[in-house]
């Protein structure tokens, strides 16, 4: 199965990254505002079903791939 | 005997000689220990994780480095009352390996910063500050991209109270939070900072404040009797 994780910043904590990106885009006259960077990991995991992967997925999450601390993350699993 | 030192070298180290150097030129028996090591040498007084950019930095920080080998073994030495001090890169794997509280984000500014920095010692009563005065100043250089510590407010204020908050800087290079330049664990026998003592030993290159803090540990070292290692 395809599993896309999404990593974000989580709310209110500073990212000096999303501040240059909508920096950067104002400069190109795009009105845009409250600009965040994250992550996208995207891979194929072995499970019997839809469930058991975005079991299997969150567990990665929690052990590697965001830090609590600051990130949130979203699981999507196809297939 | 002198006081045994592991340096641990991740792929990706690179201030791993350096801090071998350092150490043994303030007297210790210091050797380099390969990441893929199951155990630490016999003997092994304290743990020193270097500075570098273990695995790339890729994903985060240290993220990679927490689950190299020979973390377990460090991860037991320190439960036992190790002595465990992470440099830069060091201390950016010891709080993703959950050894020291909060993590390190990118620079506020996002550039790289490299240059000497004023810390000051806000305890002298720990095994990594024992020779300073508290409230003492030490140059030292910085250099990272990665160096603004944060932690949830609940948990700085806890922090704060119990006084894990071992350095601050000066003039707050990085937009750490409260200019958090180092920090101990709540035993008190793992500490993180992201200034390089290392590069601070000899007045020769500038400053040789780093040996206040090197040499303290190798003085806690000598003081206490080793931890065996062997016992998992």
């Amino acid at each position: 199965m395809r599993a896309t994780v999404l990593v974000r910043p989580k709310e209110g904590i500073l990212d000096p990254q999303g501040q240059a990106v909508e920096q950067s885009l104002r400069k190109l006259g795009f009105a845009v505002g409250h600009a965040r960077v994250g992550r996208v990991v995207d891979f194929e995991v072995e499970a019997e079903s839809a469930e058991e992967a975005r079991e299997r997925v969150d567990e990665m999450c929690r052990q590697l791939l965001a830090n609590p601390l600051i990130e949130s993350y979203e699981v999507e699993v196809q297939g | 005997m002198k006081p045994r030192v592991a340096v641990i070298q991740f792929p990706g180290s690179n201030d791993d000689r350096d801090a071998v150097w350092a150490l043994k030129a303030l007297g210790a028996d210091a050797s380099l220990v390969w990441h893929a090591e199951p155990e630490l040498p016999d003997e092994t007084g304290a743990v020193v994780l270097p500075g570098g950019f273990s695995y790339g930095d890729y994903l985060r920080c240290g993220a990679i480095a927490r689950f190299a080998p020979i973390m377990d073994a460090v991860t037991r030495f320190a439960a036992e009352n190790g002595l465990v001090l992470g440099i830069c890169n060091g201390f950016q794997i010891l709080c993703e390996a959950g050894l020291l509280p909060g993590v390190l984000r990118p620079n506020a500014s996002l550039s790289f910063i490299c240059r000497d920095v004023a810390v000051r010692v806000e305890r002298s009563d720990t095994p990594f500050t024992s020779r300073c005065e508290p409230g003492q100043k030490l140059v030292i250089p910085i250099k990272h991209h990665d160096g603004a510590w944060f932690a949830p407010p609940d948990l700085v204020e806890e922090l704060e109270a119990r006084g894990q908050i071992l350095l601050r800087y000066e003039d707050n290079p990085n937009g750490a939070l409260d200019s958090v330049a180092g920090v101990g664990n709540e035993a008190g026998n793992v500490m993180g900072l992201m200034p390089h003592p290392e590069h601070a030993v000899d007045p020769l290159l500038g400053s040789g404040d780093g040996a206040f803090l090197l040499a303290s540990l190798l003085d806690a070292v000598a003081e206490r009797p080793s931890v065996p290692v062997a016992l998992a």
